[in-house]
Order: C-alpha cells, then structure tokens, then sequence
C-alpha cells in the first residue's frame, strides 16, 4: 500500500513562492504524472515527497502518516533522476544490488531479485558491464532497475528519460509503463512534456507558477481543460486561442474571431449560455484545437472562404495555416489534402469541440457539452 | 539571394572525418533543412559554408563563385545560433545596428534607422527596440537574433538549431514564422536540425546526415513516404516506422512465425528483408484479419498509439481516440500493403530503389 496525500503544501526559496498551498492526493498504485514549464514548482513537489527538500508549510502523508521528521532514506521510496548517477567502477549488476547489500539480505536472495528486475528491463545481458560501456537507454535502464530492486512503496521520477533521443523515448514510455503495469508502485512522474504525460499518466496535475492548474486524466485535461493555460500546455500542435465577438442571429450564434471579416456560425444556445456567464462583459476568448478546425475544398453551407497561408506537412498528416483576417488559425488534415500554399478553402469550427474563457482570468466557461460533468 | 553549392567535401578534425566526400545543392530562394543526429556533421556542413572552417578536401560555391579562400565577412552569409549571442548591455535597437555599421558597408545613419524599422516590423518586435536584451523573454531574444541577421540583405541565411532552446508552444510559432520571413524574403536559407518535425515542417527539401554522408536529399514528402533506406525511415516521423523481420519468396513476405503474411511490394531482394510500415497504416478493428495482443495504450489527445504484439514481435499502430481498447487483451489488425517497404536485411537499403 502506498497513498500519498499532499496537504496545502507550501515552499519558499528566499522570497520566491515556489510551490503555493497545493493539494492532491496519490491513490495506491496510481501513475501521477506532474506537468508544468520549467520552474513551475514540479521538481521541488517531488523533492519534497522523497524528504529532500524541506516544505515551509503544509503536510505529506504516506498511508496516512505524516512523514516529514523522517529522512530521505527512511521514507521506503525510490527515486529516478534524468542523470543516471550509476556508480562508475560498479558493474551493472553491482549496481542493480547496491540498494540490497546494506541490508542483510542472503547473496541467493539479492541475486534472484536483481536477475528478476533485470529480466523485466530486458537488461540481463549487459548486467556484467560497467556504465561506461552501456548506452544511455540502456544505463537509464539500470537506474531504474536499482530503484525497483527494494521494492519500494513509491518510485519518483524526475524526467528519467529526457536525456534520451526521440526514439530511445519513445520506447522507454512503453517499458515505464508496463513495468508500472507489472509492478503496481504508486509512482510519481515529473517532465514538461505533455506527450510524456498524455501517454504515461492515470492522472495528470498539471502545475505553472508554483500553483496546481487541474488534476485529471488525460482524456479531462485534453478536452477539458479548466483554463487557457491548460488548454495551451496539453496537446501539439497548440489549441488555437482568439478574441471572440458574439452576437445572436435569427436561430443561430455568429462568432466573430478579432476583427475578423468573417463569421462562423454555432447553435443558437450558445449566446444563451455565454450570456448567463460573466465573461460576456469582461470578454470571451475561443479556444479550438487543430482537429476541431473543420475544411472543405469546396463551399459548403456554414463554411466559410479564407486563405491556406501555409502548409506544414507532418508526414502522417498536415497543419495548415489559416488566415482569418488578423488571426492565424490552425486545422489538422489529412496528409496532401490542400494541395497548395495560397490555396482557398472553406472552414468551420466544430462547436462540439470549441471552447471559450473569460479573457480576463483564463478560465473555462465550461460551455461545451460534457464540460464540468466532474 | 544565392544558390550555395558544395562538391565532395571532407573535413577532419583528426583522424576523424566529420564529413566524408559531402556533395550537397541549395537552389537560390530555397528553404533547405539538414537533418540528422548529434554529431552527423550538420554544424560543421554549415561552418564550412560560412567560412568559420576550411574543407581539407573538395569544393564550396556560394552565388557559383568559388569562396574557398574567402573570409567569413566577404562570404556574406548571416549566422543565426541556438543560443542568442546578443550584447546584453544594448538596446535591441543597438544589437541590430551593429552589422551595419561594419565599415565594409557605409551605410548612412537614416538608411540604417531604415533597416532597422524594417526588420522590426518584420519579426513583430517594433515595440522591444529601446529595450535592452538582458530584459527579453527567449522567444524575444530569438527574434532578435534572427533581425539581426535580416537587417542586411545577406546573400543566404545559414541557422544553426535556433528554436531548439525555446518551449513547445514558442518553436511551433516561431517554425511558422520562419517559414513566412523566409517566402517574404525570397532568401536561401539552410537551417540545420536534430528535430524531423521541424525538418518535415519548414523544408522545401530536407537532406537527411548521417556520420558524415547524406543518405537522402528530398521533399518532407518524399523523405516520408519513399526513405532511402532504414536509418532515414526510423529517424524520420513519429511514431517510429515499425521494421519488422521478414522472409521473402516467391513474392511472398513471411514474418512473426508465419503469423503475417504479405503479398511483397514489388520483385527485389529475397531471402531475408527488414519489412516497414508506419504507424498510420496498420489498422485496427474487428473486420481486420490478423490476431495481436495490446501491450500498450498511449493517449494522444487527438488519436492513440497502441503497442500490438504478436508472438515477440511488437508494432505501433495509430488509431483514433475514440476507439475501445484495453491492455492485455486480443485485437485484430491489418496491414495497408500499399504502404509496406521492404528494405535489405543487411545494408538497410530500400529494395524499391535497387
């Protein structure tokens, strides 16, 4: 068992406020995955939870015990760094083992569980070499595995895999997750990429100025995100985000982005539900992920005319550049389908997949359908 | 603007060879994105051409002038760095005087103030010009640097990873912007990059470096859809192609204990190839004919990439997001065989090609 519980954690460096009253709490066996820019206070959360960094205020409970007057090394967790700090003049399996020689564990014993955890990272033939010969996957590899041998109550993560090249990353999320998969430690993963995070979390605490912005899985944070800066953190390319007019017209709503020269146009309750919001006299920002940017080559009722200013083609699909008047407006496509740069094609905005904040706090209005559902 | 022109270009540093027998052509007004890992010998390609390093061996054409024995001012090419290399006790108004005031070019004070309001109007950053540099955001910085470069008209601008130091939501912007100074200015860029989104994004070509040797020259398109062989076909795009292991006959593919079976793509090679696919073309759904495990479900937002295994063989395929999978259970996949490479088992070539 292991549930970590943070409790209005606060934490000052000098004068600057780096981690301010944030709650949250880590479900037994859960994968929690903190997400933010860098400095946004992620690293000094974790650090706190491992009893390396001191908290100013606030409480951290491990199975509902406080755990602050215990040391690092007596808080039974394990922890992952994005340098690989492996000891040079050990080999591999020295390495693996080192966490169990202290304690007095019989030589068959720590030598079945250091082969079981290298069975599991696929590493059992490189367990006779030292770190200098391994490759930097292969080296992460054995890091991990000295942080599974103990079997820890928790492992924390800090960007354990930014280090690696594209590719290297994108096998080594697979093996994160399924050894998580096999072996149930409540974890903790800290990076600033959201692709990271959308692949490997049960949760997502998505963190910017020291302030925790929402918690979620990433299906809630990516459809639902509470705020403009969610909405611009999660996903790739960026949500499209404009000044948004409206206005009510006969059974429709017409959305005018800036002082665009065009209008698109939404169900008639919008306006409706816009207005009941305080956000209608303080000022309305859309947001609108590339994919919910719809496009015809042909005109089409509800579609309106506007210019391909360029195409960026991504191999599996495209990201086309619309110009609407002042604004520059992002839709996804299939690979090829506007032929050209300087092309005319025909929009529209999904209104299922459009949202809108009040300008002036960022926050969600929560008008799309299924938007504050939990 | 200049056509940029290299032919069999070696350069050592030791007895190791940075670039080895290098032949490469940028067309005048060409976006050209050299791609490749740490230590291809992209930034050497590109100090070679700007004269910061002399080739040991072969040839370098700017404007189909041999430039070999000229300097790095009279090649006239502008340089813009990953880090920023701005003055930071000057204004942004100073840092982008400062290459016009070089006494090679005599250029009076109001042509200058010119530029200057030029370039700033260009790159959005008219309202930073009396600010000094230590007080810029990244994305500003850059910007700057990037002026600095634009307010001559340089003969090719040569861009040494500039976004790589910048966060997501800023690179995407910037990569857009880029692509438009350069259309506006009908300038010959070479922009080098580890990154292939930001190669397939912005490149009219892409030449793809590994240790040393381009592998390929061509459209992202191309690059994509035709790679020359397994290096570029794994380096380019995201997810990774798969590359499985296959036995050819009788124009037949036999892969995962006989598990797949596929008509091959065309009559080369035989015996044992490397078959590749991407992600986006296997699919997934109970009309499909062949049996794998999920082992991985990544979320994606807009889709999710599933891990399939069959036997010991695992494979990615992309599907949308709205359909229903879980981990450790059946599934049925299929291939889109229009879109399968078939690739030499040893050298890595695409057999398409030989």
């Amino acid at each position: 068992m292991a549930e970590i519980v943070l409790r209005d954690i606060e934490k000052y460096f000098g004068a600057a406020y780096v981690v301010r009253k944030l709650n949250l709490t880590i479900r037994h066996q859960e994968f929690v995955v903190l997400l933010g820019p860098s400095g946004c206070g992620k690293t000094t959360t974790l650090r706190a939870i491992a009893g390396l960094e001191e908290i100013d205020a606030g409480d951290i409970l491990i199975d509902g015990a406080p755990v602050q007057q215990f040391e690092a090394g007596d808080r039974d967790i394990a922890f992952v760094f994005q340098l690989f700090a492996l000891y040079p003049h050990l080999t591999a399996y020295e390495n693996i083992a080192f966490p169990l020689r202290a304690t007095r564990e019989s030589r068959t014993s720590v030598d079945a569980k250091v082969r079981q955890v290298a069975r599991s990272l696929q590493i059992e033939h490189l367990l006779n070499r030292r770190p200098a010969a391994l490759a930097g996957g292969d080296m992460q590899r054995v890091a991990i595995g000295r942080a599974l041998v103990r079997r820890p109550k928790a492992m924390l993560m800090d960007e354990p895999i930014g280090a690696l090249d594209a590719k290297l990353r994108e096998e080594m999320r697979t093996e994160l997750k399924r050894l998580h998969l096999e072996n149930g430690s409540t974890t903790v993963y800290v990076t600033h990429d959201q692709v990271e995070a959308m692949s490997l979390a049960d949760r997502i605490a998505i963190m910017n100025d020291g302030v925790l912005q929402q918690v979620g899985t990433p299906d809630d944070v990516y459809h639902h995100p509470s705020n403009l800066f969610v909405a611009q953190f999660v996903g790739s390319p960026v949500m499209n985000i404009a000044p948004a007019v409206l206005a009510s017209e006969g059974d429709a709503t017409r959305v005018v982005l800036g002082d665009g020269p065009c209008a698109f146009e939404f169900p008639a309750q919008l306006a409706r539900r816009i207005a009941e919001t305080a956000a209608a006299s303080s000022g309305l920002t859309l947001g609108i992920r590339p994919e919910g940017v719809l496009i015809s080559l042909a005109e089409a009722p509800g579609h309106v005319p506007v210019d391909a200013h360029l195409i960026e083609p991504l191999g599996a699909y495209d990201i086309v550049d619309l110009k609407i008047g002042p604004q520059l407006v992002r839709a996804r496509t299939p690979s090829g389908f506007v032929a050209r740069a300087g092309d005319r094609v025909w929009a529209r905005l999904d209104p299922a997949q459009t949202h809108f904040f009040d300008t002036k706090t960022g926050n969600s209005l929560q008008t799309r359908s299924g938007d504050g559902a939990h | 603007m200049a056509h940029i022109k290299l032919a069999n270009v070696t350069k050592k540093f030791g007895s190791h060879a940075a670039l080895d027998d290098l032949s490469l052509e940028i067309a005048d007004g060409e976006f050209f994105v050299l791609l490749g890992p740490t230590g291809a010998g992209k930034t050497t390609t590109l100090r070679l051409i700007a004269g910061l390093e002399r080739p040991d061996a072969g040839t370098i054409e700017i404007g189909g002038q041999d430039v070999r024995q000229w300097s790095a001012a009279e090649r006239d090419v502008a340089l813009v760095f990953q880090y920023y290399s701005l003055y930071p006790r000057y204004t942004v108004r100073q840092n982008l005087a400062f290459p016009l005031k070089s006494r090679v070019r005599n250029y009076s004070p109001a042509e200058i103030d010119d530029r200057i309001a030029r370039a700033a109007k260009t790159l959005r950053i008219e309202h930073l010009l009396e600010r000094k540099t230590d007080r810029l955001s990244g994305g500003e910085m850059q910007r700057v640097s990037i002026g600095r470069a634009i307010v001559r008209d340089p003969r090719a601008f040569l861009m040494d990873e500039p976004l790589s130091n910048l966060d997501a939501k800023l690179r995407e912007a910037l990569r857009a912007e880029l692509k438009e100074l350069q259309l506006k200015l009908r300038g010959t860029f070479l922009f080098v990059t580890h990154d292939q989104i930001e190669a397939m994004s912005m490149g009219d070509k892409v030449g793809v470096l590994n240790q040393g040797k381009i592998v390929q020259v061509g459209t992202p398109h191309e690059i994509y859809s035709r790679p020359k062989n397994t290096f570029v076909a794994s380096f380019v795009g995201s997810p990774t192609m798969n590359l499985i292991p296959a036995e050819m006959s009788g124009g037949r593919l036999v892969a995962m204990s006989g598990k797949l079976q596929l008509p091959a793509p065309h009559q080369n090679g035989r015996g044992t190839v490397t078959i590749g696919i991407r992600s986006e073309d296997i699919r997934v759904g109970p009309q499909e004919p062949l049996d794998a495990r999920v082992h991985d479900i990544e979320n994606h937002g807009v889709e999710r990439i599933v891990t399939l295994r069959v036997e010991d063989q695992a494979f990615r395929a992309t599907v949308p997001a709205a359909l229903a999978l879980t981990i450790d259970t059946s599934v049925k996949f299929g291939f889109n065989v229009e879109k399968l490479h078939c690739f030499d088992a040893e050298s890595g070539a695409n057999l398409a090609f030989s």
